[in-house]
This record gives C-alpha cells, structure tokens and sequence, in this order.
C-alpha cells in the first residue's frame, strides 16, 4: 500500500503542518493556549499512529534500507535522501510515541507562552525523526544540529532558576561537537564524491584517514551521548528544563549519539573502531561506575537520575563496541528501554514537583501514605531502571554483559559493578522518596496521580512490561541490520589485517 | 554600440544620478520623497539592464573594463543591496529629519563606483571605482552633520579610507614599474614571464592587497568599521555592509585571478591569514559588545573572514563559493538591519542590545524573524547561513587547508556565543519598554521577505548555487 508513497517525509514533516496550525489560532490568551495543546496533542498522536504503519510494514528479512525516498538537492551527490532500516526504524517509533506524552506531561505545568512551546516541541519531533531518517550526510547534519535550536529555546524559556547557563552550555557544548563532525562529513564528501550513507557504507576508507575520521565523529556523538568526561551539560540541562523537556533530553536526543556510533563510526571506520575500543572501554568503565558513585551523593531528584543516565549510557557504549551480536542488540535494546524508563523516571519527578515545586529529595518522605498509585508506578520505574527481570532494563543490560564478556571478562565485571551501583541509588531514592515517615506537614495533604497523570504512565508501563516480558518483536526488527553490520565489519577488519599481514611479509622478504 | 551595451548599467547609473540631482535641486521642498523613489526606479532598471550583459567575457574601452558572467552576477548583488537599502532608509530619513535628496543621489554615485569596481580590468579603472564609491560614502557617513558622532565617523572613515587608497596606489606604482603595464593580462603576462618572481612586484601585491583588506575590513585592517558603523545613521550602516563589501570582495577576487594568479603561492598565504586573523577578530570581540551596530560591525568581520577561507582554495569552485556566502550574507544582513532600523520608540531610536529585551513577548514577529537572521548568521543549520559556511569550509578542506578549516568552525562556535545572547535577550529576559513606534511597511515587507529567503534557501539551494557556479566558472 505505502511502496509509492513518501511515507517517511510524512511521518517526518507532520509535526510541521502541525506547527503552521499552531501559527493560525486566534483568539484570546486562554483560548490559543487550550487550543494549541489540543493541536500539538491531534498532531503527535497522529505522527504516531503513522509511525506505526511503518513497523507493521517493514520488512524484518532484509538489512537494506526500506522506504526509500530520493530527490536531487544540494549538490551532485548531496541529495534529500530518507530511509530506514531496522537499526533506526524503532528509534523513530520511540520518537513518536514519546512525544504525545510530553504534550500530555506539559498540560498543566506549562501555562507561560503555550502555543510557543508545543512550537518547539513539534518543531523538535521533525527534527528528531528527520535524524534517524536521512540517509544523507549532510541532510543527517542540518536535522541533527537544528535540533539545538527548540530543545534551546525549550531549557532556556520555560526551564528553571538556572535555565540561561544550562542552555548556553547545552548549545555550545553540542555545536562545538558536532562542527568538527561537519568538517568530517566534508572530507569523506570531497573523499568519495557523495554524501549517500548507503554508499559510504560501502565505501573502504584508508585506514589513516579513518582515525581521523572516527575522532571527529567521536568528539560530535561522545558529547551527544554524553560520556565521561564530557557529560557536564547533560546534568544541568536536565535539572533546569521542564519535565517534558527533560523527557525528550534523556529519551530521544541520547540517543542520537549511540545511533551516530552504529550508523557512522562503527561501519564506516572499522579499523579506526577496533583500534580505538580501549579508549572507549575505558571511558565508558569510568562513567558507569564514576557517575554511578556521583549519583549517590546527589540531592536533587532530577540531577540523580541525570548522573544515572550517563551510567546507563557507559553501557551502551560498551555493548556497543563489543563488536558482536548480543552486544549491538543489547544497546540498542538499552538506548530504547532507557528511553522510555528514563523519560518515565522524569515523569515521576514532574508528578511530585508540579504539586510542591521543589525536586530535593530530602524534602520528600512517606508519599506512600498519601500516594498508593504513584508509590506503585514509581516503583515500576524504579525496579525497571535497575534492570529487574520482567522489565525492559533487564534485557538490555543481560544481552550488553553476554556481550561485554565475550569482548572482555574485565570490562564485563566492571560494567557489573556499575549495575549494583545502580541499585543502591535508585533504591536509594525510592526509599527517601516514598517511604519512611510522612513527617513534612506540607506532603499531608499531597493528592495522588490524576487521570491525565495515569493516562500518561499506562502506555509507558504496558511498553516497558511487554520489552521485558516478550522483547521479541523489537529484537526481531534488529536481528538481520546488525547481522549485516557485523558481518561487514568483520570483513572489513580481516580484510584490513590481511592486507597489514601480507605488507609485513612482503617486508620480510 | 557593443562597448555601449557593455556598460548599460553604469550608464544608466550615471545618467540617473544626474537627471536626478537636477530634479532635485529644481523641484524644492518636495524633492526628497520623489528623488528616493526614482532613485530606486534607477536601481530597479539598472538591475534589468545588469540582465541582459553577455555572460562571455567581453573587455572594451581600451581594455580598462571588462564584463563577465561574474561582474554580472556581482552588478545585481550590489544593485539589489543599494536598492533595498534605499528603501529602508526612506522613513528613518524622514523621522530623523535627514530628509535631504542628496542621500539618494549620493547612493546611486556610490553603486556607479561599485559596479565599475567589479568590471575594473586595469589598476586605473580599479582605482577610479574605488574612489567613486569611497568619496561617496564618506559623505554619506557624515550625512546626519549636526551629530557629532556621525561628523566623527565620516571623518574616521575618510582618514583611514585616504590612507589605505595611498597604500593602494603605491601598491599599484610598483606593480606598474615591475610589470610595465597597467593592464590585468599583461601584469598577469610579465608575472609569468620571469621563472622567479620579482621582488619588487611581490612588493607592490602586498601593498595592494592590503588597500583591498582596508576596504572589504578584514582584519588587521578593520579598525575603522566598528566606530564607522556605530556613528553613521543606521539606514547608512545598512547600506556600508552590504553593497561594499560584496563590490570590494568582487574587486579582490578579480585582482587576484585576473591579474596575478601566477603568484598564487605568495597570495594564497596572505588571504589565510587575512581570513584567520577577521574571523578570530570579528568573534572575539564581538563578545563584549553592548551596541547593536558595533557588534554588526565584528560580525561583518568575521563574515568577511569566512568569505576569505573560500578563497582559498583559489579555483573556480572557490570563487563559486565566496559568491554563494556573499548573497547569502548579503540577504541576511538587510533583513537584520531591517530589524534593527524596526527599533523605534517615540523618544527615538533604540541602538543598545539590552533594548531588545523581551522581544519575543512584546512583538512576537520581529523576534522570530531577529532570531531567524541570528542563527542564520551563526551557521546553524537549516538556515541559508549554514550552507555558506558548509561550502566555504569544503573548499578549504578539498585545498587541504585543515588547520585553516578547524580554525573556522571553532571562531563560529565562538561567534554563536554572541548571537545567542541576543536570542536570549528577546525571549528569556522580561521586557523593557516596548518599541511603540512600528515600523514601517517597507521595512516589514523586507525583513520578511529576506526572512523568507533565508528559510526557503534550504529547499531550493541550486537556483543559487548554480547561478554562482556559472559566474565564477567566467573567471577561469
């Protein structure tokens, strides 16, 4: 049905019209506000309901690209490329299905400039899912970087007492990054002639100019990601956005650096990939037990979970460049299970904070008394970010640590040490949070989850549930794509050492 | 008859300028309005007339002027930057009580110096462009004479102008007495000639290349931007940074490719350091600004600098690509004066950065179209100002310039500091008063237009692209 049809320009550029219906409300203040919500809301929820259309007609048997749509635009050989294959095609469907609930999540606690901010936010959808469709450097390049301009806007207007400098430095961090990427993606342009990622996929690069390549790249998604030691944006920008702001931060735009690593640096630059492991083992060791460690210090809700992001994400990476099947699944597994749990856990602290407007955790204690159901999903959160079986985290961190083992038993037992870290924080929080004594006279008469509250965390807990209890669907989605990629990669590898092998022989002679 | 159609624009120039300033010294008290608007019905007709010149070279009047594809492609830049600085000027003159013809007259002499610039084929023709355009604007900066810091500017403008067109000249001479010609060929004919270079002609290519960086503001020779840009009245800095530059640019590229591209060794290093150096500037200090047209006048520096990283591939796609960042930077840069003459309260016009203030609250429109033309000068993509820096950069990169490549990006990340701070001053500060003068409606109608133009690039970028492309393709 959808072959001849530009399905992923659609599911890319809804947001946008929606965006153009937001720009004709009229009326008075109250009512443009009322109306601009129920607009983003139809509009997510409609990119969404497409969105799914594209996994129940994608093709899990084959690793090539699928809706493939292309036009002639910037240059020769730099076209309007879209298309995804089973490695970005769930990461779309994260994008959509988390936005409809940040819309839900911003309901109430955005009552300044509302038809600006669901602006921003559907502007950001198009650019988020444009990201994980192009199929063109360049284009890949204008999506990923325009996306600082909303989350900006987003951290910077309706963020909180420090908003200004964790705006600042989310942007200039980001663009400092990701520039030196850009300079990359013109070398490998001027290199082979074209900017196709299916071509440049296939493309051999000479081994020097690979680690040159590779670093770039690194230095744009190692800050995206963020890893260790260049993290420090990512806790203030999630403390002073707003909770749904934070949601897409840690949710979607993580992501965008581990999927840069599997897009970009893993089968473009094998050589420059396998020679730079340690440097990226050892990065992601420190960051999933150091800010593992700086997560049990913390004060603030929202900083907590930050630090545990950047934790979860060191595992990511170490899956990631394992270099073998369980690893790649499990992170991408990962980067999608912590989408969705981090962003819940965000949720949760926008629960308690929209009601008593502060996230110190030592200001919190005993909402089990007054709060049954958030006490109930908090925990389900909780339990999910530690990796309990039956839940989505549990998948993602098994298959990384088979992985990580057959990499390396040292960064294996490291990366297990993060997890027991893991526990002891985000039980930790639970605790202080929800029970012990209901001492503090304010929380007496704090009121327990709403509708619109539980319409928002049924979907998520169902997801979470279903990926930890039968991840099949999704892992079946990613089997024949990284089949692909390692099968390439290893090639690649053999190929190269073959050829060192041989140059040494011949040198012997 | 060829040589006359040849010049078509700047005959129609000149023979409207002189028309008009009899109409307006003939036609009294009322002359201002009917003498700015012929004057742009000039402007309009010179660019149809820039449209019909041939795009294969033909050199005539004795070999001092050339017309090309490229001098074609720069004729309707500098027309339609002149142009729409007109028609911004026409409200701000009247309300400032600047309403005097000889601004529109002094407008059109200066685009006559521009457009002979570009078609210059000889250093006698090239000088006289440059002092057509320079003697009239160093009126045009003084123009509001009853301020003394309009008085200073043109002053400064005319000091440091004189000296660098003495510099220029003995640039010239010695060009001339080690060449033996005036003439672009033949310089380029006896530079060849020797297996190597002569002292004394390297000499005099120093010496002309920094009369050019005076007038195009690359740093080190920049000084006088900033003070001129923030004395002269706005509608005049608009003007200053758009149509000069894009005629000096013109002039330099010509220069170099025209007339002396067998020393490209020795020139190549000279415009590097000329791009590090204005983009290092234009970003630095740019930082500590607090005037709206002084922190125009660093990011004009720095723009310049990135239009000098283009050249530095020095070939033809190079050239193509200084030609695409300088439309593109031309275009941004009138929508954002457009915004910044918008800055208007009954007591007067609004100059200071913090002026902007809550923008985003009072007057939603012209914050989104200031935040617009500000990430677009930033770089940030998908604005038209990014593919500028994309395609300057790639020619550094494809003349293996690496150093000079990761120098840019790095004053550009810098550079977004500041335009940040401005978005963050129009959407997270709280308001201060309110502008309550609105703006006129040429001055609404070009800044959305030109917002547009920024916005709409990325869809259909090879209309220009391929438009540059052809021009630099003339040179070569």
């Amino acid at each position: 049905m959808i072959e001849n049809w530009p399905i992923l320009s659609f599911v890319t550029f809804l947001p946008l019209i929606g965006v153009l219906f937001l720009f004709l409300i009229r009326g008075d203040e109250e009512t443009v506000a009322r109306n601009s919500r129920s607009v983003a809301l139809l509009f997510t929820i409609g990119t969404f309901l497409v969105s799914l259309l594209l996994w129940t007609n994608f093709d899990n048997t084959t690793a090539d690209f699928q809706f493939v749509e292309e036009r002639a635009w910037l240059l020769g050989g730099i076209n309007y490329r879209m298309g995804v294959d089973g490695i970005s095609l769930l990461f779309v469907i994260l994008t959509t299905f988390l936005m409809p609930i940040c819309i839900l999540a911003s309901w109430k606690a955005i009552t300044n400039r509302v038809r600006d901010y669901m602006i921003a936010f559907l502007m950001l959808e198009t650019l988020m899912i444009g990201v994980f469709c192009a199929q063109d450097l360049v284009l890949f390049y204008l999506f990923f970087e325009a996306g600082l301009i909303p989350m900006y806007l987003i951290i910077g207007v309706w963020g909180g007492a420090r908003k200004v400098y964790a705006s600042y430095k989310f942007f200039l961090y980001t663009l400092l990054g990701s520039v030196l990427m850009l300079l990359a993606m013109i070398a490998m342009y001027l290199e082979t002639g074209t900017t196709s990622i299916p071509e440049l996929l296939a493309y051999d690069f000479d081994p020097g100019l690979q680690t040159w390549l590779w670093l770039a790249f690194f230095a744009s998604f190692a800050v995206k990601m963020p890893m260790w030691p260049v993290h420090t944006w990512l806790p203030d920008a999630h403390v002073e956005a707003p909770t749904a702001g934070s949601v897409i931060l840690a949710g979607v735009l993580l992501k965008m650096g581990g999927y840069g690593f599997l897009r970009f640096s893993i089968p473009m630059f094998p050589v420059a990939s396998d020679y730079f492991t340690p440097l990226v083992f050892g990065m992601s060791a420190i960051a999933v037990i150091y800010t593992s460690l700086v997560a049990l210090r913390q004060e603030d809700m929202k900083k907590l979970i930050a630090y545990s992001s950047v934790a979860h994400m060191g595992f990511v990476t170490i899956g990631l460049f394992a270099f073998n099947q369980q690893g790649i699944e499990g992170s991408i597994f990962q980067m999608l299970s912590h989408g969705i749990v981090s962003g819940a856990l965000f949720l949760c602290v926008g629960v308690v904070y929209d009601r008593m407007h502060t996230r110190e955790i030592a200001r919190y204690g005993g909402l089990v008394n007054r709060m049954p159901a958030y006490a109930l999903v908090f925990m389900i959160f909780t339990m999910a970010s530690v990796g309990l079986p039956g839940t989505s985290g549990f998948v993602g961190e098994l298959l990384v640590l088979v992985g990580a083992f057959e990499a390396s038993t040292l960064i294996a037992a490291l990366a297990a040490t993060g997890l027991i870290l893991g526990a002891a924080y985000m039980l930790y929080l639970y605790r202080a949070v929800v029970f012990g004594e209901l001492d503090k006279e304010d929380l007496k008469d704090i009121l327990d989850l709403e509708k619109r509250e539980v319409i928002i965390f049924v979907p998520l807990i169902a997801v979470v549930m279903w990926m930890g209890i039968y991840p099949e669907p999704f892992l079946d989605v990613l089997h024949v794509s990284v089949e692909n990629l390692m099968t390439n990669f290893e090639a690649d590898l053999a190929n190269y050492h073959g050829t060192v092998t041989t140059m040494i022989a011949e040198g012997a002679e | 008859m060829e040589s006359l159609a040849s010049a078509i624009v700047e005959l129609i120039l000149a023979v409207g300028a002189m028309a008009l300033l009899m109409v307006g010294v003939f036609s009294g008290s009322s002359a201002f309005k009917t003498v700015s608007l012929l004057s742009i019905g000039v402007l309009v007709i010179a660019i149809l007339g820039a449209a019909t010149l041939p795009t294969s070279t033909v050199v005539t009047y004795g070999g001092l002027f050339v017309v090309d594809g490229f001098a074609a492609f720069n004729k309707i830049l500098i027309l339609l930057g002149s142009a729409l600085a007109l028609v911004m000027s026409i409200d701000y003159l009247r309300k400032e009580n600047l309403a005097r013809f000889e601004f529109a007259i002094l407008v059109l002499l200066a685009t006559l110096g521009m457009t002979m610039m570009v078609s210059a084929n000889n250093l006698i023709a090239l000088y006289l462009g440059i002092e057509l355009q320079s003697l009239a604007l160093y009126v045009l900066a003084a123009i509001n004479r009853d301020s003394s810091k309009a008085t200073e500017a043109g002053l400064k403008y005319f000091v440091l102008g004189a000296l660098s067109s003495g510099m220029l000249l003995y640039g010239s001479s010695l060009i001339y007495g080690f060449s033996g010609s005036l003439e672009f060929s033949d310089i380029m004919a006896a530079a060849a000639a020797s297996d190597d270079t002569s002292f004394g002609l390297l000499f005099g290519l120093v010496f002309l290349l920094a009369g050019l960086a005076f007038k195009i503001s690359a740093a080190p020779f920049h000084m006088w931007t900033p003070d001129v840009y923030e004395g002269a009245p706005t509608p005049v800095t608009a003007f200053f940074a758009g149509a000069p530059k894009v005629a000096a640019m013109a002039l330099l590229i010509r220069v170099l490719f025209d007339a002396i591209p067998g020393l490209m060794n020795d020139w190549q290093q000279i415009i590097i350091f000329l791009a590090m150096a204005s983009m290092a500037v234009g970003a630095f200090f740019a930082l500590v600004q607090t005037n709206i047209k002084r922190l125009m006048a660093f990011s004009s520096i720095s723009h310049v600098g990135f239009a000098l990283v283009g050249l530095s591939s020095a070939d033809q796609a190079g050239v193509g690509s200084v030609l695409i960042y300088l439309s593109i930077y031309l275009v941004m840069n009138i929508g954002t004066f457009a915004l910044i003459l918008s800055m208007r309260r009954k007591e007067g016009m609004a100059e200071d950065i913090s002026d902007l203030a809550g923008l985003g609250r009072t007057r939603p429109a012209m914050a989104l179209y200031l935040a617009v033309f500000l990430f677009s000068l930033a770089g940030i993509p998908p604005l038209a100002g990014f593919f500028g820096k994309f395609f300057v950069l790639m020619q550094a990169i494809n003349a293996g310039h690496i150093t000079l490549a990761i120098f840019g990006v790095i004053m550009s990340v810098i550079g977004a500091f500041y335009y940040l701070r401005i978005f963050k001053i129009m959407y997270f500060d709280a308001p201060v008063a309110e502008f309550d003068v609105g703006p006129s409606r040429a001055l609404n109608i070009v800044s959305s237009a030109t917002a547009v133009l920024v916005v709409a690039y990325a869809l259909w970028p090879t209309l220009l692209n391929n438009a540059a492309m052809a021009a630099a393709g003339t040179l070569f």
